[in-house]
């Protein structure tokens, strides 16, 4: 028998092989079939609002792009906002947790930072605009009358803080968890043979964790980072809830009139909503549904191309 | 596994961490929908009253304006019908409009009443060949409340007020509102104006107001999404009360149920001042015509925002209850007759009165609508 000589042995196959990559089949095929139906019922809800003639749609917007286009901006910039603020805090907790704190501490605060993730995002929105707003108002004020010749901190302070700092301080606060656990997980997976080299070396620990663990991390912490900016991009609750928009697009941090996000917007807008003001809400989830995806495609080169220079292998 | 040790099976924990994280989020997502559901509980429970031949279940999708009304109108209505079931989902007007027209829901709740193209569109639920109807049922006075230390008794004339909300007066002490309050203590501080951010009948019906009695000020019409870049906006009467309160000299527009612990200015119409009040805001609704062109049922009302009447509080939103006026299902005709009915009555509107703090139908008026729910079949 030629397959034989070969040295290939094929295996009988069994029922229960069958059976289970069958339904493995059908449980990949499911999640493809789902994603292809949502976009085909955003591309179908969409076409009206994008063919819309001017002045039948809302806010009296004289095309689709030019009623969306805000509400991009104001989307990729406050979820830019909030991982600017959470990328280092989650690297040091991580760090602290693998690194530094006693082993029992670390189990313990490792459990809470996962408890923390459980905390559903209305609960977060409640306390932005109950507690946080109010308590750094004042101090925007300060930011405002001391630094305002920083074109970010410049324009009318806003009189109830709910502007796109504080939307940004909450994102980074829900999206903390997240990130931490994978940054965690992955600095503790820096081979131990490369750690004790470097100390052996006469490296101190921070120059232990800069030469050997922040190099191997590297794509798992950019992968922690797009998978909290999935989270910030689409938080909807919170920032509906703690933002004080407008139609406008400005880099102030610090006043009332801020652009607001796609999701906000369409959680704000949809109850009110009718005829083509549906269809122009479906349309922005629509582009939403683009960057998000354009956002994971960037994620997925960025940890393949620094793959080969982790040092893992 | 101890958090130190490194082996290649660490992907392996982290699934199981999140998958303990993602029960728990389950676990209290059930826990508390049941804690949800239970609450329309109590509503049936408590039946002292004569006995009802009515029985079934029928639902209202609509208003979050009306929510509260709906609710007690619920438990009014299920106490003297315990084996009649009625649901009311306060999704939004638009919502509720959408969904009756779709044959979702028997009834809609709306601040608005059906636009001409929702008239034309026959929905299942009616039978073919009728139309639906608007039926006024929820009339609540809009407010303009402030937080400023010190000051309780402001004084704004519709043209200030535009003013002020486009962003024109900006500072407390402006000459405009001096002019009006004599004698007050108007602080030198910016005004902080907070609108609201999502679409809503009370925006809708404070421009209308501002359009029809400041049209050289407020120089856009009237609209469910606030149409200017000024001042901070708020998500629910909830979220603009909060905002307020928590922020020194500001000022917002407010369906008056969600305005206490807030000062309320008094409103100039014709030439004295007035103070908010109830009876005032539905004089101005009866006095107001029906939209012209619509069935002798349809109570579409074509507010009056010009009314000068002695005590008159123009500034006014008109909530509306859609109904068939005759049901393809003559048993869901008579139960939604039945409740219309409740609803209308001068019962219905105290039990509103009393837990959404809405202004109760003048006596015109509530015979206008009753005439018109006794033609439901």
């Amino acid at each position: 028998m030629a397959r034989q000589s070969t040295g290939v042995i094929t295996a009988r196959v069994r029922l229960g092989d069958r059976v289970f990559s069958g339904s493995t089949v059908i449980a990949g095929s499911v999640i493809l079939g789902v994603l292809a139906a949502v976009a085909l019922f955003l591309i179908v809800q969409s076409i009206p609002a994008i063919t819309a003639k001017e002045g039948t749609l809302p806010n009296s917007a004289p095309n689709f792009w030019a009623y969306v286009w805000p509400l991009v901006f104001g989307t990729v910039w406050s979820a830019a906002l909030a991982l600017i603020i959470s990328i280092p805090i989650s690297i040091g907790v991580a760090l602290f947790i693998s690194h530094y704190a006693p082993r029992r501490l670390a189990q313990g605060l490792g459990y809470v930072i996962d408890l923390l993730a459980a905390v559903p995002s209305v609960v977060f929105g409640l306390w932005g605009v109950l507690v946080l707003a109010r308590e750094i108002q004042p101090f925007f004020v300060f930011l405002n009358t001391n630094f305002g010749w920083i074109p970010l901190f410049g324009g009318v302070v806003s009189g109830t803080g709910k502007t796109v700092l504080t939307v940004a301080i909450v994102l980074a606060v829900m999206v903390l968890p997240i990130m931490t656990a994978v940054c965690r997980e992955i600095f503790l997976q820096t081979p131990q043979l490369h750690e004790e080299a470097a100390l052996a070396l006469g490296a101190t620990r921070w120059e232990m964790i800069r030469m050997a663990v922040l190099p191997f991390a590297r794509p798992g912490i950019i992968s922690a980072s797009m998978l909290g900016l999935g989270r910030a991009l689409g938080e909807t609750l919170a920032v509906a809830m703690v933002l004080s928009p407008a139609r406008v697009i400005n880099f102030f941090l610090l006043t009332p009139q801020n652009p607001n996000t796609i999701a906000a917007n369409i959680a704000l807008q949809f109850p009110e909503a009718s005829g083509i003001g549906i269809n122009t809400l479906i349309a922005s989830g629509l582009v939403l549904f683009v960057i998000t995806f354009i956002v994971n495609a960037i994620a997925r080169v960025a940890v393949n191309r620094r793959k080969a220079f982790s040092g893992a292998n | 596994m101890p958090a130190g040790v490194t082996t290649p099976e660490g992907n392996t924990v982290k699934f199981t961490r999140f998958g303990s994280a993602a029960a728990i989020a389950v676990a209290a997502t059930i826990v508390l929908s049941s804690c949800a559901a239970n609450e329309a509980a109590p509503a049936t429970s408590g039946s002292a009253a004569p006995v009802s031949k009515l029985s079934g279940t029928f639902n209202g999708i609509g208003s979050s304006a009306q929510g509260a009304a709906e609710t007690a109108w619920i438990a009014g209505f299920q106490i003297a019908n315990p084996k009649v079931t009625v649901n009311y989902d306060p999704q939004g007007s638009g919502a509720g409009r959408k969904g009756f027209i779709a044959g979702a829901a028997a009834f809609a709740g709306s601040d608005a009443a059906l636009k001409d193209t929702e008239l034309a569109t026959p929905s299942p639920l009616c039978m073919a060949g009728t139309k639906a109807i608007d039926l006024p049922i929820y009339i609540s006075p809009i407010a303009i409340a402030y937080n400023v230390a010190g000051l309780t008794d402001l004084k704004l004339d519709a043209a200030t007020i535009a003013g002020i909300f486009k962003g024109a007066i900006t500072k407390w002490d402006d000459p405009a509102i001096k002019s009006l309050n004599s004698g007050a203590a108007l602080p030198s501080a910016a005004i902080v104006v907070v609108h609201r951010s999502d679409d809503s009948g009370t925006t809708q019906n404070f421009t209308e107001y501002l359009a029809a009695n400041a049209p050289t000020v407020w120089d856009k019409p009237a609209a469910q999404t606030y149409p200017y870049a000024v001042g901070d906006a708020a998500k629910g009467t909830s979220g603009v009360a909060d905002a307020v309160k928590g922020a020194a000299n500001s000022i917002t527009y407010i369906d008056e149920s969600g305005a206490t612990g807030l000062s309320i200015a008094q409103l100039k119409v014709g030439s004295a001042f007035v103070k908010i009040n109830a009876s005032g805001a539905a004089d101005v609704v009866a006095k107001s015509p029906t939209v012209t062109g619509r069935d002798a049922n349809d109570l579409a009302i074509a507010i009056d925002r010009k009314n000068t009447d002695k005590n008159a509080w123009p500034l006014v939103l008109v909530s509306y209850m859609i109904v068939c006026n005759t049901y393809a299902d003559p048993a869901q005709g008579e139960l939604v007759k039945a409740y219309a009915q409740y609803v209308a009555s001068s019962e219905g509107q105290a039990a509103a009165q009393k837990q959404a703090g809405s202004a109760p139908l003048s006596k015109d008026l509530a015979a206008k609508v009753a005439k018109a729910i006794a033609t439901i079949k």
